[in-house]
């Protein structure tokens, strides 16, 4: 996303495009990464249950990812698969 | 023409905020403010205005209403003093952040403690950095005429900002003054209606106050210090044309025999007026004083304070808030870093005076100018006085 010059704001930062916080991809703010492993996955979905925000989507098989556009690698996925199929690892 | 009438001005505040087609007030009512939001509460329970009057338990519930109300384009007003200021305080930013057209009174009082209900600027000067444009009122006339004019500025589309008007406690909001109100045809003419730059609404959904992070905070803060800065164009717009249509001229800093003066004082609100006896006492004296008057506190108007105080040997600043431990009083510091690289600035002086409603009599004014005078050698200057402070 190009960042815009303070001269470029909509006046008091009104924001007139319903949904366009989407466009902001709080994955940056990313540190830890979770990983799957499906062989332990059971899909019960406690991770896309939990998951605060909102970016654990099923696949078409039935296993779980997250979208890295938005995950924060906050580790609560991980925190509450009680299978264990979920290991958060170090960025980079 | 408007009516000539004797009118206490915390009445004739609210009944000039009552011609100005006003869509809601939230006024919560704190001394010496409390007859402001009295009278506007009769007018719209009697139906004389179309208006809601939202009653809040709290000054921080009161701006919160009014911004909301603001949000959906209604014009929208409040009042408050003192304490209420301090509590609608972490509101004041996110006000003109949004660039909501608000007008507010304040009824300058001292903050607590120990609790005092009378008269100083202790309240408005910490919100100096709210981003709010802020003028003063020096009698009950400037008190209408502003909160009249108020509206006009904060809604013009170049302007887009809250706007408090600052009209000192007891000393004027309890005063009976002999009035000038404009007629309701005076003020439809010279108001138009409030076009907002956005609006709460269903049929077109817009987000207000989002969130930002440190990718575009700094450039919002750049935009909104643009925008105050900007403003004042606007507001010299509105003051002349105020001065055509009724014949009473604003300028953000005004003067009194200050043209060849070679000792000039500043006040700011009603403290001008007692200040320009003393002015005439010295001259009856052969003492060549003057007097400068600050009406427009933000945006700060260097140029007009510079040409104002350019040909003084001695300028005396006069503060009604103290800036504990700070380099003075808060307008004589905003003075002398506006004066600071002039090379031949006046010799500047601080008196903080009046404060929590202490009377200051015209011998006191002229007292001030006498002892700064009697300071032949500059010893006294940039250092800052209470002054009549009890030993």
């Amino acid at each position: 996303m190009t960042l815009k010059s303070w001269k470029e704001l909509p006046i008091g930062c009104v924001v007139s495009e319903p949904g366009s916080a989407s466009e902001y991809h709080t994955g940056s703010w990313r540190a830890q990464r979770p990983i799957w492993n499906n062989d332990k996955c059971i899909k019960c979905g406690i991770c896309y249950v939990f998951c605060p925000e909102g970016c654990v989507q099923q696949s078409e098989d039935g296993f779980f990812k997250a979208n890295m556009d938005y995950c924060k690698g906050c580790g609560i996925c991980a925190h509450e698969c009680w299978p264990r199929a979920i290991t958060i690892v170090e960025e980079g | 023409m408007g009516k000539r009438l004797g009118m206490e001005v915390a009445v004739a505040v609210a009944e000039a905020v009552g011609l100005c087609n006003i869509d809601m007030a939230a006024v919560y009512p704190i001394t010496p403010q409390s007859h402001i939001a009295e009278h506007l509460s009769d007018l719209v329970a009697d139906g004389k205005i179309d208006a809601e009057f939202v009653t809040v338990e709290s000054e921080h519930s009161a701006m919160s209403a009014v911004i909301g109300a603001s949000g959906t384009g209604a014009r929208s007003y409040t009042a408050t003093s003192s304490q209420g200021l301090m509590l609608m305080h972490e509101l004041l930013p996110i006000a003109s952040a949004m660039r909501l057209p608000i007008t507010m009174a304040i009824a300058n009082r001292a903050v607590s403690g120990p609790l005092n209900i009378l008269n100083d600027h202790s309240d408005i000067m910490p919100q100096r950095d709210a981003g709010w444009i802020a003028v003063f009122a020096e009698n009950g006339q400037e008190a209408i005429d502003l909160s009249i004019q108020a509206f006009k500025i904060a809604e013009h589309k170049d302007v887009m900002l809250p706007v408090c008007v600052n009209i000192d406690g007891f000393q004027l909001t309890h005063m009976v003054e002999p009035l000038e109100m404009p007629t309701q045809e005076e003020v439809n003419q010279f108001l138009p209606p409030f076009v907002p730059h956005a609006t709460l609404h269903p049929a077109k959904p817009v987000t207000m106050g989002a969130f930002a992070m440190s990718d575009y905070f700094t450039e919002i803060m750049k935009a909104k210090d643009e925008a105050v800065k900007n403003s004042k164009k606007v507001i010299l717009d509105v003051w002349n044309e105020w001065g055509k249509l009724f014949g009473r001229s604003y300028k953000p800093v005004e003067t009194y025999k200050a043209d060849d003066a070679d000792i000039l004082m500043l006040t700011m609100g009603s403290m001008g007026e007692t200040a320009q006896m003393a002015v005439d006492e010295l001259r009856d004296r052969g003492v060549k004083a003057g007097l400068v008057k600050l009406r427009l506190w933000r945006p700060f108007p260097f140029p007009e304070i510079k040409a104002a105080v350019k040909n003084a040997k001695k300028l005396i600043v006069t503060d009604r808030a103290v800036s504990f431990g700070g380099p003075g009083g808060p307008v004589f510091s905003e003075i002398k870093s506006a004066l600071f690289a002039d090379t031949r600035r006046p010799a500047i002086y601080n008196y903080i005076i009046g404060l929590g409603g202490r009377d200051v009599a015209v011998n006191e004014f002229a007292g001030m100018f006498e002892k700064v005078l009697a300071d032949t050698g500059n010893v006294a200057a940039d250092t800052y006085e209470f002054w009549g402070v009890r030993e």
